[in-house]
């Protein structure tokens, strides 16, 4: 006889938070009804094709639109300086990266090409194909310029200026010194050092980035369809650039194809394209093509960034000391800026250890190749790599054993609230925790055993280990303070219609990530109604409360409880008319499947529709000053901390053929802490893309530039993506650490899996590669940049 | 990106597919799986004013056995060939290629015709075809030619086929009953191209090999034979020290090209590697593989 599990929270009616519930949007979008910009054609609508630049750097002599005008199907042929007309440039700083420059950047280059893809010129015509055609018929008269490539480079004083009235190449700097960093090294039993190198890469969203803009002139109105993660953001920054007030645009985000940071970003070619909408009136549409994804789409990382750590023979870690440098194209992307990822290195490196002894430089340079910015688990993927690859020196210096240096050095789980070194708050971590759980997971000493043994027979085989600190559900600490329209809050309405079905309208936004399930499962919960009854509608500026939108892992956590705020609202107020029309007290009544009940017994009143009919429909018979309000709207931002940090810790188990390079990848764990878990299916799968996002670098993708800032692998088939085949089972745990700056608890999910991941894969292979003394610090951890290590070629 | 306009026929015998050919001669282009060909157009890289469809062409479709030849038609698909439990029978090492190329999507439609006229350079069939001693048989208005396959490719994306000419098929002889096959490639991603590979093949037995053939792939501007390796392994029994000379002797069969994926020298680095790896099976001494210690 097999012994009942006893009841749980989960086995009440209508408990979806915890449950790993399908999303409501799944069956749509797998039967290919859902509607993607790409899918939408209005009346007279225009397509526009780009020229783009094919040098990295060139002044703009002349543009000959006259045969391209003439071609078929052409609606107009518009050059930069005729754009500018109708929208102004922009400058992507903030005032509290203090310093930050950048150089004004105009929707289509006017005199200056800054990097091979920027767009010259657009063509309009009917069809994309034939847009096209004639765009194959502009003749750009370019005088080539020296392109700045190399990010050192870029810093001499020989070097081209890119934007001569900045003065020189230096976007941004800052410095960080705390504690006694030069007595904690001059003091150390050992210090290691390295130079860690970490290639381009970029998001790859399976549709790429798309918009239209409509201009309606008979109400001078612009309604925007655009794949976006921030609604609200572009809607300002549209206004604001083309001379409208805000309340004169309107942004539409329909399903979105993925994301991950690349499409919360104001793109030069986007504010074309519905700049061209106002200028010749009717609606304009561009879908980006692969090529242009990789040549325009936002780069990441490119950093090169010097590490020393200092130890005691204890294991005891007394600093840490970075020197990094980034480079990110010739503008800082607006309005987020690009040297976010930098300062977040610097904010990230040491996080999760007690050392209270850092110092760091960060210098931010402008170059000629596309525009970097923020992609998914921002600057984390560079501060674990650094942190975690220096404290595995540390540990082989003195001889211990990777998993014990950490379990020496992370933080206590009994110590919060408290802060690192570089003054982040932490509200409660759970590091030990992790590790412990981890280590029992992939069974640690059994794999080292196991590793022993092989290497006898030539096989080497390599562990790697990565602690890793999180940003989710940040506060207006993140743009709000420097001066960006970026909401740091959200806002969640919910409504009872007449029949007894709830309405949700939200200010985040869905790309895939279950935003729409989480929304809906929070708020049937709050109400006590069936998750069937919930419709939630999301990504419309005309139609949702006014918020950030999903990006920074924020959506659950933030309009997560916005959303838990409102349900709880609305139950009251069904509960007070339900207790007019019964007579009752309402604390005495409850809504459980939808149906008002008697909380004692459970005893059945009254389904929600007859509280929704008398309430719309006979509210005559309500008690007389009594009004109904069965749609609440809630709001929600974190006060107390500028961050919700999650935390967590990876590890990789892989083999490497020392004969040819190649690395296989045979097991990943991820152990992590977000707080309460809403739908454990959903943040699992979160945590495995994210992992795979970590992976693709540390194996595999590059942006590749030749040396005059050509890139040479704009395709699929040279820009590798990881792919099924190549990834190992990743095997996921968690400990819950609920943050109590909501009552819902959860953090966010998104990023934890990228920001770990390529640090214990590049840990695991230098593990692998121990018997040979070497040790590879640059990723992607190609099979020639193994066999240049081990000597071989 | 999109294609730029063209004209489009589908011809219903191969004789009016090659008067089409014939009639415009550089504007036409033939497309068979398209797995090729589609991408370029949509880059731009080719613009045809005519594409003339073999698709509706049976007769160059299947896989017939006759005596100790197998005969392919050109519009033959990879998914066909992998499949086929003749190929698997009388040409194994065709059959042990065929997972390596591309994805299933790809192979469903992808046609043994046009990979070979396409000779990518990294490509796996144009090697292992040289590996089996396959001739290439190919048709204009005026008749047949049967070229070797070891002529057929000469450079990268260039064969010897002839302004109006196009491929109809492939012939092989049926693989020895002592015959010892190996196939390898190192490639990043499981179904993509690869940085070095080698189709290779024997007869004989133990450290004795016959008529070896060592066919290179992805290291140069064309599948190439290996021969002056193949001759120092072919002279004698084969132990490590022979295995060494004719590793030696890859740096004179092959140029390997720097590209993306890899430098020259890593690849000749690997080519090395593959051929131990091969060697290894073909004579059945595993110590012969020579898996690095540190
Ligand atoms: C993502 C991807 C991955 C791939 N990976 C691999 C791989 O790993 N290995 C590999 O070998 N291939 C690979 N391919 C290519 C694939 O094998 C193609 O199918 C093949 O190269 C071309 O065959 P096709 O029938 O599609 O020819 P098409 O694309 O239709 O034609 C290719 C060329 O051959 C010409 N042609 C076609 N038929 C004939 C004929 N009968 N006579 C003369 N000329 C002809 C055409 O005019 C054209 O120039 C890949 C393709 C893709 C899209």
């Amino acid at each position: 006889m097999t012994a009942r599990n006893p009841l749980t929270e989960l086995d009440r009616p209508n408990s979806y938070i915890g449950r790993a519930v399908p999303r409501p949007n799944l069956t749509r979008l797998l039967r290919g009804r859902g509607q993607y910009v790409s899918d939408m054609t209005l009346p007279r609508m225009g397509h526009v094709v780009f020229v783009r630049s094919p040098y990295a750097h060139a002044r703009i002599l002349g543009i000959d639109t006259a045969e391209a005008e003439a071609m078929p199907g052409v609606i107009a042929v518009v050059t930069g300086k005729r754009l500018a007309e109708v929208c102004t440039p922009w400058v992507g700083v903030l005032s509290h990266l203090k310093g930050l420059k950048s150089a004004p950047q105009h929707a289509i280059a006017v005199d200056r090409a800054c990097w091979q893809g920027e767009a010259v010129c657009a063509v309009v015509a009917e069809t994309r194909a034939l847009a096209e055609d004639a765009a194959e018929r502009v003749f750009v008269n370019y005088e080539e310029l020296e392109p700045v490539t190399d990010m050192v480079a870029a810093l001499q004083p020989d070097a081209t200026v890119i934007h001569p009235e900045l003065g020189d190449n230096l976007a941004f700097e800052r410095n960080l010194d705390a504690g006694e960093v030069d007595k904690a090294f001059a003091e150390a039993d050992a210090v290691a050092e390295a130079e860690f190198v970490f290639g381009r890469h970029t998001g790859v969203t399976l549709e790429p980035r798309s918009i239209i803009g409509d201009w309606n002139p008979g109400e001078e109105r612009l309604t925007v369809h655009q794949g976006t993660q921030a609604p609200h953001m572009m809607q300002n920054i549209i206004a604001k650039h083309l001379d409208l007030e805000e309340a004169q645009v309107r942004v539409i985000c329909h399903d979105v194809g993925g994301s991950f940071g690349i499409k919360v970003h104001v793109y030069a070619d986007e504010m074309a394209t519905v700049a061209l909408s106002k200028l010749l009136r009717r609606p304009v549409k561009f879908v980006a093509d692969r090529i242009e994804s990789f040549t325009t789409d936002i780069h990441a990382r490119d950093h090169r960034c010097k590490g020393r750590i200092a130890v005691k023979a204890d294991g005891t870690i007394t600093a840490f000391a970075i020197d990094d440098m980034t480079a990110i194209g010739p503008y800082s992307m607006y309005p987020r800026t690009s040297a976010i990822e930098a300062n977040q290195v610097v904010n990230l490196v040491g996080g999760p250890y007690t050392n209270m002894n850092y110092r760091a430089r960060a210098r931010v340079v402008f170059q000629n190749k596309n525009v970097t910015c923020q992609y998914r688990a921002v600057g984390h993927p560079i501060a674990c790599s650094v942190t975690e690859g220096l404290v595995d020196l540390a540990a082989r210096a003195i001889g211990m054993d990777p998993a014990e240096i950490r379990r020496k050095n992370l933080i206590p789980d009994d110590a919060y609230p408290t802060a690192s070194a570089s003054g982040l708050k932490f509200e409660a971590l759970s590091h030990h925790a992790s590790l412990d759980k981890l280590l029992k997971m992939m069974n640690y000493d059994a794999l080292r055993a196991e590793q022993a043994e092989l290497r006898k027979k030539g096989i080497h085989r390599g562990i790697g280990i990565a602690s890793f600190i999180e940003v989710t559900n940040p506060s207006a600490a993140f743009y709000g303070v420097g001066g960006a329209r970026i909401s740091s809050q959200d806002g969640v309405a919910v409504r009872l219609d007449a029949t007894g079905r709830i309405i949700v309208q939200t200010s985040i936004t869905e790309q895939g990530q279950g935003s729409e399930a989480i929304t809906a499962q929070v708020t049937a919960h709050a109400l006590g109604v069936p998750m069937e009854r919930v419709r939630v509608i999301l990504g419309d500026t005309d139609n949702t409360p006014y918020g950030g939108g999903t990006w920074a892992s924020r959506a659950a956590g933030i309009g997560g409880e916005a959303a838990w705020q409102a349900g709880k609202a609305l139950k009251a107020n069904i509960l007070a008319v339900a207790a007019s029309i019964l007579q009752a007290d309402a604390a005495t009544l409850d809504v459980v499947n939808a149906i008002v009940v008697d909380k004692a017994t459970g005893t059945e009143r009254m389904p929600l529709e007859e509280v929704g009919r008398i309430a719309y429909f006979r509210p005559d018979t309500l008690p007389p000053g009594f009004q109904a309000e069965l749609m609440t709207v809630r709001h929600f931002v974190p006060r107390e901390y500028p961050f919700a940090f999650t935390n967590g810790i990876q590890a990789s188990w892989l083999e490497v053929d020392t004969d040819t390079g190649f690395v296989t990848l045979l097991k990943h764990w991820c152990l992590e802490d977000c707080g309460t878990i809403i739908n454990p299916q959903l943040v699992d799968e979160q945590i495995r893309g994210g992992v795979v996002q970590g992976i693709g670098p540390a194996l595999y993708e590059h942006c590749r530039y030749d040396e005059r800032g050509q890139l040479t692998n704009a395709s699929m088939a040279d820009y590798l993506v990881p792919m099924a085949a190549e990834m190992p089972d990743i095997e996921i745990g968690h400990v819950v650490s609920p943050t109590k700056e909501s009552e819902l608890g959860a953090k966010g999910a998104g990023e934890a899996g990228t920001a770990g991941a390529a640090a214990a894969v590049a840990n695991a292979v230098n593990d692998a590669l121990s018997p040979f003394d070497v040790t590879i610090t640059e990723i992607p951890l190609t099979p020639e940049v193994i066999l240049k290590a081990l000597g071989k070629v | 990106m999109k294609a730029s306009a063209f004209d489009y026929a589908r011809p219903a015998s191969v004789r009016e597919a090659l008067e089409l050919l014939g009639r415009h001669g550089d504007a036409a282009k033939l497309i068979a799986g398209g797995q090729s060909l589609v991408p370029a157009l949509n880059l731009r890289l080719l613009a045809p004013e005519i594409l003339i469809d073999l698709g509706g062409l049976a007769d160059l479709r299947g896989i017939t056995v006759e005596g100790a030849t197998v005969r392919i038609g050109a519009m033959t698909r990879h998914a066909d060939l992998l499949g086929s439990p003749v190929i698997a029978e009388k040409l194994p090492l065709v059959a042990a290629a065929m997972p390596h190329i591309a994805h299933p999507a790809i192979r469903n439609r992808g046609t043994i015709g046009g990979n070979l006229a396409h000779a990518d350079p990294a490509s796996e069939l144009p090697a292992v075809m040289q590996a089996i001693d396959a001739v290439i048989v190919v048709r204009d208005a005026s008749g047949e030619r049967r070229i070797a396959a070891r002529d057929f490719f000469t450079g990268i994306y260039e064969t010897a086929l002839r302004d109006g000419e196009m491929i109809v098929a492939v012939e092989a002889p049926v693989a020895a009953k002592d015959e010892r096959i190996f196939f390898h490639e190192f490639s990043r991603r499981s179904g993509d191209y690869a940085i070095v590979g080698l189709a290779a093949r024997a007869t004989g037995s133990g450290n004795a090999l016959a008529d070896l053939r060592l066919a290179y792939f992805s290291v140069g501007d064309k599948a190439t034979l290996a021969e002056r390796a193949a001759a120092v392994l072919g002279a004698g029994p084969v132990d490590a020290t022979r295995l060494a000379a004719a590793q030696a002797a890859l740096a004179e069969d092959l140029s390997p090209q720097d590209d993306q994926q890899a430098s020259g020298s890593t690849r000749l680095h690997l080519s090395r590697v593959v051929l131990a790896r091969a060697i290894a099976v073909l004579t059945g001494d595993a110590s012969l593989a020579g898996r690095a210690t540190a």
